[in-house]
């Protein structure tokens, strides 16, 4: 299961992050080694076992449906690297798209 | 009064405090003396606090800790001007228990390493021999307590942050069972794994700092109430039924003079009057690393998304919000942070999620079984803390691999969710060898109790040789 | 050419009107200054955590026994990992697998019978906040010289509702998404106003040849804010499949945007990784596991809806589907009526009563003692028109009583009627002419004088009688 360079790009895409050619050389043999070395767990047969993605067995923990303040703007902007108005202001997106709720 | 920060214990230091011999104020400065004599080679503190309203203990704290109006980098060029408008849970918690703050200590990059060399901003130095590391990824508050720079501190353990460093710099640490310690205001690494926990001198100081910390937190709802903490104060371990997991006890690339020291508190054990047996964590050892570096990657990966430039944080502008962020993380992150995102997406990609993130859930299950079977029979469990001491700077930096073993010995209970308590056991090399001791959830009175009671019998001095 | 099968299935998104947002306490609903409703959990702050509001999950346990669904007793909060400016943590906690109620069905009543829509799934998740768009060209958002975000909608809980594909044309959508909507609001949990983007709609179209087997290639069908722009974005995507089948083409899976201008679709631009969500489990939140006795406790709550009370009230009242529709229009109007109906009053004129004259006044139904209308339309032959109608417009008052207007009965005494009868025929002697000539219709003209002359009072079997009588002469 190598993992080659297009996958680093493609993984790459996926986690938003701009990766200089030194980098996607180096991660491609890295990942490949660390991949190796975690493959291990598909060694057992484990089609039984459920999964465990809490260590804790809670369920049901709520909050109850009551207001409580909001943060002032002077925080909510305070470590804004750009700010306008009353928003934070980004670049377009470049595409006539919405996130898809 | 003159005060040896060295040796002064949180709990004496509370004493002091109490009965009025020393102020607030005095204590500040004796330690802060003692940062402006050693932070310099050590660096332990990444940023330091002139003033607090608070006249209590002193505290450090690790820079994943949000504190309000404290800048927070998490060890990371992208939080370099983050200054948290709110407390995280613990820190509220420091303030109310009348804690003041000393300074938020050095990390590897979102707690994310074994040495504090993935630290943005420079490695931490190890006390007892600064061309070694500290540990990590809390090598900044373990070299901060053992050097005397806090009386305690607080770290955060994923892997083993907590108790490898301590065993690293001659400290106790405690990794916590998961939810018990709210991680609200946590710059979180890996969320099911995640968990703050004390690094101090001795047992007693853990289990008053652990006191101070703990509890359910409705801002965390991961959290649950916990039994009242028990301050120890006995000698012997009678009636105790320790447990000596042999494949954490024999695993590959422990030191022979760490298995010694090891062998000798085991045996130590026995003399203070525990019943000592051999068990077994036969899938445990052998399969917790892949485990823990399929579930640890997938949860940061996700979790470190929120670092993109737009609301605080490093921004890196570029004409599209794509580009910004692509560029803003690029810049903004480390090689480890980005590895691990890398590793981390990949193992939850369209395609390999069942191979990778689905099974090493499972092996989690398997992980967590073994050891309610060990706890069937055993009250603890004891082993190394880390299979190695302290270990020259730079000399695993360049290998992620050789880098992850450092916590192979840390990993399978976290996986598992059960405390660790690591105590320091004696020399190796020179350098201080900790023991793990392994309960089951919720048992920290139990491991207070014994590694109190084995504190006293091993007698360790935690002053580092050189600084004596 | 081949007779052509529409096939749609609707993904609806409807925002809860609790009070707080679904994982912080910041205040949710519509409104507030720009980002004035933010907190570290919101606006995805270093070490931020979510925490469920019970209110929202209890709401869409009620919403899934609304729509027949299973209540799952383990269901499991998810992350959906994507990156947009309104999407702060990088993921957006919904359910996957897992949800809260699966395996529903919705039955949207009609005149030719029970249409039955499956139901896949109603899952809880939370809203994106808003990104408005600054400057630009055109005004799209290509080209806009850049955005602009408010995290006040951020965070709000959403329920996201999946339908099978079984809706078989645009009408039979419109008629289910309104069913659906008054569904929702009856039950409180929101205000399902698509003009405020508290209820949306996205449907999954495509078409098949009748009897063919299987599906085609589906487009997803957005931006689509008003129950007639749904219809119509459908229709206009039905015929372009069609057409495109027909003309020897083939459909490809896309997303589009229904433009009601040009009464077009359009293909939006795809960033192509953004398909891969990475779901996994959500690790700093619990599993929900609701409790029999909570999932009981919340079906009882559940009113009486308006799907089957359009067909009792065909059945006990014996009104047409029509009536029972209309009557069906708000949950206050249903109530009033049953509550006419029940002191007597004739169904069938009650039912005319309501839906044509009080719908017409504006009054909240809601706010009318029904006992007391009951007796003003019970009453209605023997009191002026005019009066009749100012009743209806008070009868939103507290202070309503049929009784103040029933005392304004029609004058029926033929000695005060007399003189007026033989005035207005003195008065229009070309009319009496033409009516004694043959013109009989003219009655009505003299009955109308009269009734103006009296302010609508005099009674019209009296008026008349001595119509007649005095024409004769
Ligand atoms: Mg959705
Ligand atoms: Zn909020």
């Amino acid at each position: 299961m190598a993992i080659s360079r297009e996958d680093v790009l493609h993984v790459a895409a996926l986690a938003q992050l701009e990766l200089s050619e030194e980098e996607i050389a180096r991660l491609t043999v890295e990942l490949n080694d660390i991949l190796a070395a975690v493959g291990k767990v598909s060694e057992l047969d484990l089609s039984d076992v459920p999964p465990t993605s809490h260590p804790l067995a809670v369920v049901n923990v709520f909050r109850p449906d009551e207001p409580r303040p909001s943060l002032s703007l002077d925080d909510v902007f305070a470590n804004a690297p750009e700010r306008d108005a009353d928003y934070f202001r980004v670049p377009p997106t470049g595409a006539a798209e919405e996130s898809s709720a | 009064m003159t005060i040896d920060t060295l040796r002064l214990t949180a709990e004496e230091a509370k004493g002091l405090l109490e009965r009025g011999d020393v102020s607030g104020a005095e204590l500040r400065a004796a330690y802060r003396e003692a940062i402006d004599a050693r932070n310099e080679e050590l660096h332990c503190f990444l940023t330091l606090v002139d003033s607090d309203d608070n006249e209590g203990v002193p505290i450090a704290l690790k820079d994943v800790i949000s504190t309000k109006g404290v800048r927070t980098t998490a060890g990371s060029k992208i939080l370099e001007n983050y200054v948290p408008v709110f407390d995280s849970t613990v820190a509220e918690r420091c303030k109310a228990a009348g804690l003041q703050l000393l300074g938020k200590t050095n990390t590897d990059e979102f707690a994310m390493g074994s040495s504090t060399e993935n630290s943005a901003y420079g490695p931490s130095k190890n006390p007892w021999d600064p061309t070694r590391v500290p540990g990590g990824s809390g090598g900044g508050s373990a070299a901060a307590v053992s050097a005397g720079l806090a009386p305690w501190a607080l770290g955060s353990d994923t892997g083993g942050s907590i108790k490898q460093p301590s065993a690293l710099c001659g400290n106790v640490g405690l990794r916590p069972t998961y939810g018990t310690v709210s991680r609200y205001g946590i710059v979180a690494f890996a969320s099911s794994l995640d968990q703050v926990g004390p690094v101090t001198k001795n047992v007693r100081d853990n289990a008053l700092l652990y006191g101070i910390i703990s509890g359910r937190d409705d801002s965390d709802s991961t959290t649950v109430d916990v039994p009242p903490v028990e301050l120890p104060d006995g000698e012997d371990l009678k009636g105790l039924r320790v447990g000596v997991p042999k494949e954490l006890n024999e695993a590959e690339g422990i030191e022979p003079g760490v298995a010694a020291a090891v062998r000798r508190a085991i045996d130590l054990c026995a003399s203070l009057g525990a019943d000592v047996g051999e068990c077994e964590l036969p899938r445990s050892v052998e399969y917790g690393m892949a485990c823990y570096y399929l579930i640890a990657p997938a949860e940061a990966s996700s979790n470190l998304s929120r670092y993109d430039g737009v609301r605080y944080g490093l921004r890196v502008p570029a004409d599209n919000y794509y580009e910004l962020v692509a560029r803003t993380r690029d810049a903004g992150f480390g090689d480890e942070p980005k590895r691990r995102i890398m590793l981390g997406t990949y193992a939850l990609s369209a395609g390999y999620y069942e191979a990778y993130y689905g099974q090493a859930q499972k092996v989690r299950t398997v992980i967590a079984r073994e050891f309610d079977a060990a706890f069937e029979r055993f009250d603890v469990l004891i082993s190394p803390t880390s299979p190695m001491v302290a270990f020259k700077l730079g000399e695993k930096s360049e290998n992620p691999l050789a880098m992850y073993l450092a916590d192979v010995l840390t990993i399978p209970p976290n996986m598992a969710g059960l405390p660790g308590l690591s105590v320091p056991c004696g020399l190796s090399e020179g350098l201080p060898v900790g023991l793990q001791l392994i309960g089951p959830q919720f048992s920290e009175n139990t491991l207070f109790r014994a590694g109190h009671a084995l504190e006293l019998a091993i007698g360790f001095d935690t002053v580092p040789e050189r600084l004596r | 050419m081949p007779e052509w099968e529409p096939v749609i299935g609707l993904e609806i998104h409807v925002q809860l009107k609790t009070r707080t947002k679904m994982f912080c306490s910041c205040e949710a609903g519509y409104g507030g200054e720009p980002n004035t409703r933010t907190c570290p959990v919101c606006l995805a702050f270093p070490g931020a955590l979510p925490v469920p509001n019970e209110t929202a999950v209890e709401w869409t346990i009620k919403l899934g026994h609304a729509l027949n669904c299973r209540i799952a007793e383990h269901a499991v909060f998810h992350r959906k990992n994507y990156f947009y400016p309104d999407n702060p943590k990088g993921y957006q906690i919904s359910q996957y697998d897992e949800p809260l109620c699966v395996d529903g069905s919705f039955v949207v009543p009609g005149p030719g019978g029970d249409t039955e829509i499956g139901i896949v799934r109603a899952h809880l998740e939370e809203d994106a906040a808003k990104t408005i768009h600054v400057g630009g060209a055109t005004g799209r958002i290509v080209g806009s010289a850049h955005s602009n975000v408010d995290f006040n909608r951020g965070g709000t809980p959403l329920v996201e509702i999946v339908t099978q594909p079984d809706i078989r044309s645009a009408d039979q959508a419109k008629r289910f998404l309104q069913l659906l909507r008054q569904t929702i609001v009856e039950l409180g949990v929101s205000d399902a106003e698509m003009e405020k983007g508290t209820l949306r709609a996205d449907a999954n179209v495509s078409v098949r040849e009748v009897g063919e087997q299987g599906y085609r290639t589906r487009t997803e069908l957005k931006n689509m804010n008003s129950f007639n722009h749904i219809a119509r974005g459908i229709e206009a995507e039905l015929r372009r499949q069609i057409e495109m089948w027909e003309s020897g083409g083939e459909v490809v899976q896309e997303t589009l945007d229904y433009e009601v201008k040009s009464d077009l679709v359009t293909a939006r631009r795809r960033k192509e990784e953004a398909d891969d969500y990475r779901y996994f489990p959500e690790p700093d939140l619990v599993p929900l596991d609701p409790s029999t006795e909570l999932v009981e406790r919340l079906r009882i709550e559940v009113p009486e809806l308006p799907g089957s009370r359009i067909r009792r009230f065909e059945r006990e009242y014996e009104l047409s589907y029509y009536d029972a529709e209309v009557l069906n229009g708000s949950a206050a109007l249903a109530a009033l009526y049953e509550q006419v109906a029940l002191n007597g009053v004739d169904a069938k004129a009650a039912s005319n009563v309501l839906m044509n004259d009080f719908v017409a006044t504006g009054v909240d139904p809601a706010a009318v003692d029904g006992t007391e209308l009951g007796k003003l339309i019970a009453a209605r032959a023997t009191i002026p028109r005019e009066t009749f109608t100012r009743a209806l417009t008070e009868s939103g008052d507290p202070q309503f009583r049929a009784e103040t207007y029933l005392g304004d009965a029609l004058v029926a005494d033929t000695a005060e009627l007399e003189p007026l009868v033989v005035r207005i025929l003195a008065d229009n002697p070309g009319q009496v002419a033409a009516y004694k000539g043959g013109k009989q219709g003219l009655l009505g003209f003299f009955v109308g004088q009269v009734m103006k002359k009296t302010r609508g009072r005099a009674d019209p079997k009296i008026v008349n009688e001595l119509l007649r009588a005095k024409l004769r002469d």
